[in-house]
């Protein structure tokens, strides 16, 4: 992974308050990291984060909340020896009320496994990545679902045509994200 | 069904490929009852445009009947006939709420890769590229429509395909080419590019208080129709020189407003044009911007130069010494199609405008890869085509 530590922002349409709210709900992370399978609460302030790495292997680890200042700040630090990674993310009120800043900094280990299986996941690049995953964030908040091409419905290089199967139940999906974001917005 | 793809430089191919499905919940999927093919498809078609990939399904001019629509979608329902805007926009976010619909900040899956060309994303585009989203195209039998509640409009049944299909792109890209010089009565307005677009931009500048319009080509057969369809006088640059015509006809002064509705692969002569031919064929420079260059050179001080002819990257040689000095005011952007369709449909159901002046040619879709090369080459007059999937 060339880049180890990155910073990335976004403004998305919302108050402070809703986006710190669809971001502490840890069932909303993989809406739009979308290489997470899930993240579950274990226990006092910790978590279990597993992601899928490139041949469907699943690569599972803890983390622990370091940081939650309700409205402003989550950050997080994986408790596995050999995987180093913190993460935060701050939300800020915009100038003229267009929406929140939200800023996010990452910081991931070069050494052991779970590094690498996650430099897999995230490819060379941490910081394209992470914008990737903060347009999703903000796709989610302002619409309600991932804005989704013919060519971006599957992972990697593909012609834009429409695709002959589609990589799970979209439509399902897209339902429920509605669904949770008009519970997330009253 | 069928779909003209892109398959490599000045190489499309009509292919199967699977019928669009429903992505998100606020999608159509449209049957497609004509589609045209764009000056700017040529780009894509003479492989000027980055971020193309084999099987590309093209188009993004197109209209057509409803067959189907995501659970979310509240305005359209199965047998609307609508026509299609090229700019995919959701209609929510910061730039939709202010009408900027070609700058969407959420239409794009690929923004990544047009921040990177350019400073900032802009909006998914349908059938050009994967910088602008990688979205399939409308020269098809059917065509996925993303948030159909913002973008498709409702067209009437006493108006035929042929009379609205262009709200897709063309006429309001000219349009807004011409709204963009801010004309005052009296002015005189020159258009380099007596294209369709520049046709249309003609009618518009007409339209909206120009008392002299002036259109620029090379093309005979183009210059013709500018001037017995679209009322313009016509300059051949092949003949005469375009600075000195421009000035004689403004008393030396030059053409209030100008608009460049040619784009990235100008011709030209003498030795700036071999200079970009060169420079572009090895890519240190992506554009020709010869027509740009004159607009600025020819337009009077003070003015405004509108440039809605198609740039990608990079152009050379900007005379930024006469823009700054002689106080110019240059306004440029993808044609935010949506918040012109509906006083535009108004202006054709008035019969202010009757847009299919432009068609030269229809044919079946199966025929598109003639089509792009009569185009492209302007054999037998050629200057608009309709394909009919159907």
């Amino acid at each position: 992974m060339s880049d180890t530590n990155v910073v990335k922002t976004i403004i998305v349409d919302c108050s402070p308050e809703t986006a710190y709210n669809f971001w502490h709900e840890l069932d909303n992370l993989p809406k739009f990291m979308t290489y997470l399978r899930s993240v579950r609460p274990v226990g006092d302030q910790r978590t279990h984060w597993v992601a899928q790495a490139l041949g469907g292997i699943e690569v599972g680890w803890e983390a622990e909340t370091t940081v939650d200042i309700p409205n402003r700040e989550i950050a997080w630090r994986a408790l596995d020896g050999s995987f180093k990674h913190t993460g935060s993310v701050r939300f800020e009120r915009a100038p003229g009320n267009r929406g929140t800043l939200v800023r996010v900094a990452m910081d991931y280990g070069e050494s052991g496994f779970l590094a690498s299986a996650m430099s897999g996941i995230l490819g060379s690049d941490l910081g394209r990545r992470i914008s990737h995953d903060l347009r999703n964030f903000k796709q989610v908040l302002e619409l309600g679902e991932v804005t989704q091409s013919d060519a971006s419905i599957h992972e990697g290089t593909h012609p834009a045509q429409p695709p002959d199967s589609l990589p799970w139940n979209t439509q399902a999906e897209s339902d429920v994200r509605a669904e949770e974001i008009e519970r997330s917005n009253v | 069904m069928r779909a003209n793809c892109w398959v490599g430089k000045n190489n499309v191919q009509v292919q199967n490929v699977p019928d669009p499905k429903i992505l998100n919940s606020h999608d159509a999927i449209i049957r497609v009852t004509s589609t045209a093919i764009c000056g700017s498809d040529l780009h894509l078609f003479g492989g000027f445009v980055p971020t193309m990939e084999i099987g590309d399904v093209l188009g993004h001019e197109f209209m057509g009947e409803v067959v189907e629509v995501g659970q979310n979608v509240r305005t359209l329902r199965r047998g609307d006939r609508v026509v299609v805007p090229f700019p995919i926009a959701c209609g929510a976010c910061f730039s939709c709420r202010r009408s900027m619909f070609s700058l969407c900040e959420n239409s794009n899956p690929n923004a990544e890769i047009s921040e990177t060309m350019m400073g900032h994303s802009v909006a998914g585009v349908f059938g050009y590229s994967h910088m602008l989203g990688g979205f399939a195209g409308g020269q098809a039998e059917y065509a996925r429509v993303p948030f159909a509640d913002v973008g498709p409009l409702k067209v009437p049944d006493e108006l035929s395909d042929e009379q609205v299909l262009f709200l897709s792109d063309i006429l309001p890209t000219g349009y807004m080419g011409a709204e963009m010089c801010d004309i005052e009565p009296g002015d005189t307005v020159a258009v380099w590019g007596a294209g369709p677009v520049g046709q249309f931009a003609i009618k518009s500048a007409y339209l909206l208080g120009a008392e002299r319009v002036i259109a620029i080509d090379d093309v005979e057969y183009r210059l013709r129709m500018a001037a017995e369809k679209a009322g313009a006088i016509p300059i051949n640059y092949e003949f005469t020189s375009v600075l000195d015509t421009l000035k004689e006809l403004t008393g030396g002064r030059g053409p209030d407003k100008c608009i460049d509705a040619v784009g990235m692969e100008a011709h030209g002569h003498g030795l700036m044009y071999a200079y970009d031919r060169a420079k572009q064929a090895v890519m240190m420079e992506t554009d020709r911007p010869i027509a740009l260059r004159e607009a600025i050179m020819a337009c009077r001080n003070g003015g405004v130069v509108s440039v809605i002819g198609v740039y990608a990257g990079l152009i050379d040689k900007f005379p930024m010494g006469s823009v700054m000095n002689r106080s110019l005011t240059i306004r440029t952007g993808q044609c935010h199609v949506q918040r012109y369709m509906r006083p535009l449909l108004e202006r054709i159901r008035k019969g202010e405008i009757d847009p299919s002046f432009v068609i030269t040619h229809r044919m079946p879709l199966e025929q598109a890869p003639q089509g792009f090369s009569m185009f492209r080459d302007k054999e037998d007059n050629c200057e608009k085509i309709v394909l009919k999937p159907h």
